[in-house]
């Protein structure tokens, strides 16, 4: 880990369409361990960030606690960030989200901060259908208490101190597509060809976009036997296509072999161009992406890249029917009704 | 069976001057048979008819079966507390006969379903019978067994009415406005009316000695429960999101905000709504997500009770921390743990001042009217704004759910929101570096910025751990401290921006003071009449904030014994005035009550004369 950030940049660096550099969207330095997987998400959200041209203060990012919770403060510090309380994140991003509809919300979560203490808010925050990313850095061990078992850690895999998890393990993409999510991806932290493409589609997408993206812990889960270190997730993972994100208005070049591609049409005109390398799987079809999840399981094998996404989807502003203007810059005139009408009201209370 | 009309004696022996006006009729029912509507006519007619009225539901936990009260109290001096002493009960359910029987004050009055005979064991011979054969004039009358059990309720109304010689029209016109759009409802109302009254008329002496006369008390007064107000306050302060978990007896604030929004937060171009209204699915997420509401720059609130406040404390602690504004409304019942979740109480004092863990304090504010409940909501949302940090409305059963004669709720159209120290984009431009926690104004309160305000400036990242002026990342224990001295800075500015208590006399004059506040006040004021006319008197203060100012410091000082009132076992109010105020407990003299029901006055002065008069004799 070097403690200060070399200011050397290369004097031709590209600059995206609002005429930055990628180093805009950095963040301060990370203090996480070196190799953790945790960085080279971090890495991805920076880059997919540029790739979007986005304007780093029209998004806000938020996390929990825990060591991926930890990481908003090393990615896009020209955003305001929200490292708030364990599991509650979602809470957190939903009073936001209502209060400015207008942002782009990114959450980051972990293994723990989602499949147990936050469980309750990860899953009521996918039933409203909050338009947001939800990205889980999931290592299968809380990292900052120093390697307990999550509620991830596979069933039979072994931790540090060689004691194999005897409990059922919860698989949160396939959580995800049951209660409704509609966009839900997984991946893996050291597969950003795979992740930028997956973060970007995601951030397009105009509801709860959900990632969970296998990342190891290099001091305590990377041992022998266990089912999340680098070893084995690379021998395990198993993608269902290779992905590419094509923004609005950009022509598609990329050709694929005939019936193998899927183009996905997401809201704003943007697509995603698929791949796909499993032909049983339709990635419109809840069903089918359940069955594949499971399938690999079986097969001890990791499933990675767009499982389900539904493009059609509702956000919770729609639901609710708030207004076009976001809620936090409306004014007196908007809010209070005024004295004639309380006139009216306690007229009602005589 | 006979109406004696002897005089009618008080709930401590004395004897009244007059029933006129002034009496408790107690209504025993069982829930969910639709007497609450009915008994609300009830009031609502002596309410037009200019008489101060107040009316308590005393219910259970409970949807349907199971025994409620209704307690009315009328009184021409127009004191608003519970009273002890029923004058006449309307006994209308057999499971709680006995007890009910059992309640009425000698001399007083039973009125009772006569269709059967009463059993022998619920006669008293010094209390008067009134048998109206409610439920065999419903079955003559209505064919429907639901009408059967709704209009029994009408029917007492009116043997009530001409008892009390209320005026019919009254009655009348209030179903109309009731039945608005379903007019053909009427008739079959009124002719229950009319079967009780007359059924009265025909068989009893009438009206009784207790009754009521019209007067012109009330002007321009209203009828309101606490809930509603604080509902209502939320939509004129502005808040645009609210965020819940159901709970008694908070849930009508909240549906109160919800029914008021649906009209009045309608924008007419889009027939889109200007508030957003979420479910949550506890009381954690509720917090949460107000808070993340507040951060990004919306007026944001919940309501909830004691469990709910428990759950909240983590999110509340971060909100202090972190420098967040939210709004809090706790109305209060009996605890702990789920306790009396149907009953009134002051319980939560403790817990909602030092909410979360570490060092932490909140702003209480203390409403005691209708009127109170709307502006202190109302307030509650500029204090939040101005001072980033949570507003915890301390308001409770009693005043939230039942209805009290209350001042109109006023509204200055000239009054802006006082957004508090909020940067722009503008603003920003000017400023070399922004810092989030800096004290530039040397009051404890920094600058905040909203999210997506400015391209480059005015970012920061919000969190629960330690942090410099810049919102840091520190673990440096001088930086730490700095900031949580900034924090208790800005609490003294609080100081004087929270509502000043209200004293009950210029001057301080007498030996002893009396300390109150929230429900409290109606049987608190009802008591100093009555110890006045003892030849007592007392000065009073009556305490509407936290923390508090200097006008509480200087009452307490001046005062050689200092009775505070509460309805809790702890004598939390008393604790936190100590602790903070650093006055020797022994001065402060509790009087509790803390048996789920609204503390009396009768109660009050009683635990004040036993201690003055032992001390009187210790001299």
């Amino acid at each position: 880990m070097s403690y200060v950030r070399p200011k050397f940049r290369h004097p031709s660096l590209p600059t995206n369409k609002l005429g930055y550099t990628v180093d805009y969207y950095e963040g301060s330095l990370s203090t996480l361990c070196a190799g953790c997987g945790h960085d080279s998400i971090s890495a991805s959200v920076i880059q997919a960030a540029f790739e979007l041209n986005i304007e780093p203060h029209r998004l806000a990012k938020l996390s929990g606690i825990g060591c991926s919770s930890k990481t908003p403060a090393y990615f896009l510090s020209h955003s305001h960030g929200f490292n708030s309380v364990h599991g509650r994140m979602p809470s957190v991003a939903t009073g936001a989200n209502l209060a400015n509809k207008d942002l782009i919300y990114f959450g980051v979560s972990g293994d723990g901060d989602t499949a147990s203490i936050g469980m309750g808010q990860f899953v009521h925050v996918i039933r409203r259908n909050l338009n947001m990313v939800y990205v889980v850095m999931n290592n299968g061990c809380y990292g900052l208490t120093k390697g307990q078992d999550s509620a991830t850690a596979d069933n039979g895999s072994k931790n540090k101190s060689g004691q194999v998890n005897p409990f059922e393990s919860i698989d949160l993409a396939s959580l995800a597509i049951e209660l409704g999510a509609t966009f839900v991806a997984q991946s893996f932290s050291g597969d950003k060809t795979q992740l930028i493409p997956l973060m970007k589609a995601a951030i397009k997408h105009p509801g709860f976009a959900f990632i969970n993206v296998i990342s190891p812990c290099v001091t305590f889960n990377n041992n022998v036997g266990s089912t999340k270190s680098y070893d084995y997730v690379r021998e395990h993972v198993e993608a269902t296509s290779t992905i590419d994100f094509v923004p609005q208005m950009t022509e598609i070049t990329t050709s694929y072999g005939e019936g193998t591609t899927e183009k996905v049409k997401m809201h704003d005109g943007s697509f995603i161009q698929l791949n796909k390398l499993s032909k049983d799987w339709d990635p419109l079809d809840k069903r089918s992406a359940v069955n594949a999840i499971m399938s690999a399981k079986e097969k001890g094998e990791i499933l990675t890249g767009l499982l389900y996404m539904n493009p059609d989807t509702q956000d919770l502003h729609q639901t609710i029917n708030s207004s076009d203007t976001p809620l936090n810059m409306l004014h007196e005139k908007e809010l209070c009704p005024g004295s004639t009408i309380l006139k009216e009201i306690n007229a009602n209370f005589r | 069976m006979s109406l004696n009309t002897k005089s009618i004696e008080g709930q401590d022996g004395s004897v009244n001057q007059s029933g006129i006006n002034n009496f408790v009729v107690r209504f025993a029912n069982v829930n969910g048979t639709g007497s609450a509507s009915a008994n609300h006519l009830f009031t609502k007619a002596i309410f037009r008819m200019g008489i101060p009225v107040t009316p308590k539901n005393i219910f259970p936990s409970n949807i349907q079966g199971l025994p409620t009260w209704y307690e009315v109290r009328v009184s021409e001096k127009g004191y608003l507390g519970r009273r002890e002493g029923i004058d006449l009960l309307v006994a209308v359910n057999p499971q709680s006969m006995q007890a009910d029987v059992e309640s009425v004050r000698s001399g007083g009055y039973l009125l009772y379903d006569s269709s059967k005979k009463l059993g022998q064991e619920f006669i008293r011979e010094d209390i008067n019978y009134i048998g109206v054969p409610l439920m065999n004039m419903c079955n003559e009358n209505y064919t429907d067994p639901r009408q059967r059990q709704l209009f029994k309720n009408i029917i007492y109304v009116g043997a009530l009415a001409a008892l009390f010689n209320i005026d019919f029209k009254e009655l009348e016109n209030l179903l109309d406005e009731q039945f608005k759009g379903k007019e053909k409802l009427i008739p079959a109302n009124i002719k229950a009316l009319q079967l009780g009254e007359n059924y009265i008329q025909k068989n009893f002496k009438f009206p009784l000695d207790l009754r009521v006369e019209r007067r012109d008390i009330l002007k321009d007064s209203i009828l309101m429960d606490g809930n509603s107000a604080c509902g209502i306050g939320a939509v004129y302060a502005g808040a645009t999101v609210a965020a819940w978990y159901p709970i008694t007896p908070s849930t009508s604030v909240v549906e109160a905000f919800m029914d008021y929004a649906a009209t009045l937060r309608v924008d007419k171009t889009t027939g889109k709504r200007n508030v957003a209204i979420v479910q949550a699915e506890d009381e954690l997420a509720a917090i949460g997500m107000v808070i993340g509401a507040g951060w990004n720059g919306a007026r944001a609130f919940t309501a909830t009770s004691g469990p709910g406040v428990s759950l909240m404390n983590e999110f509340l602690g971060l909100a202090y921390f972190a420098e967040i504004p939210a709004v809090l409304i706790d109305v209060q019942r009996t605890g702990p743990s789920t306790g009396m979740p149907t009953r009134t109480q002051q319980s939560d004092i403790m817990e909602a001042a030092y909410a979360s863990h570490g060092d932490t304090k909140h702003i209480l504010l203390f409403p005691s009217t209708p009127k109170e409940c709307f502006d202190m909501t109302a307030d509650s949302f500029d204090l939040a704004e101005e001072l980033q940090t949570p507003i915890i409305i301390m308001t409770d059963l009693d005043l939230g759910m039942n209805d009290h004669v209350s001042q109109p709720l006023q509204w200055d159209d000239k009054r802006k929101y006082k957004r508090g120290k909020v940067l722009s984009a503008e603003d920003l431009e000017k400023i070399e570096r922004f810092g989030r926690y800096h004290d530039v104004d040397n009051d404890g309160i920094p600058y905040r910025t909203y999210p997506g305000t400015h391209p480059t400036k005015g970012s920061y990242f919000t969190r629960g751990t330690s942090r410099d002026e810049y919102a840091v990342y520190t673990e440096d224990g001088n930086k730490y401290k700095q900031n949580m001295d900034r924090l208790m800075k800005k609490w003294e500015t609080a100081k004087s921006l929270v509502h000043k208590p209200e004293l009950y006399q210029e001057k301080n004059i007498s030996e002893n003071g009396v300390l109150f506040f929230g429900t409290s006040t109606y049987s608190v004021e009802e008591a100093m009449d009555d110890m006045k006319a003892q030849g007592i008197s007392i000065d009073a203060i009556r305490i509407t904030s936290f923390p508090f100012n200097k006008t509480v410091e200087d009452f307490i000082k001046s005062h050689k014994k200092v009775f505070v009132i509460e309805q809790n076992r702890d004598a939390q109010m008393k604790s936190l005035i100590s602790i903070e105020l650093q006055i020797d407990p022994n001065k402060l003299i509790s009087v509790l009550n803390y048996d789920g029901l609204p503390i009396t006055a009768h109660h009050i002065v009683q635990e004040i004369t036993t201690n003055l008069f032992q001390n009187q004799k210790v001299k």
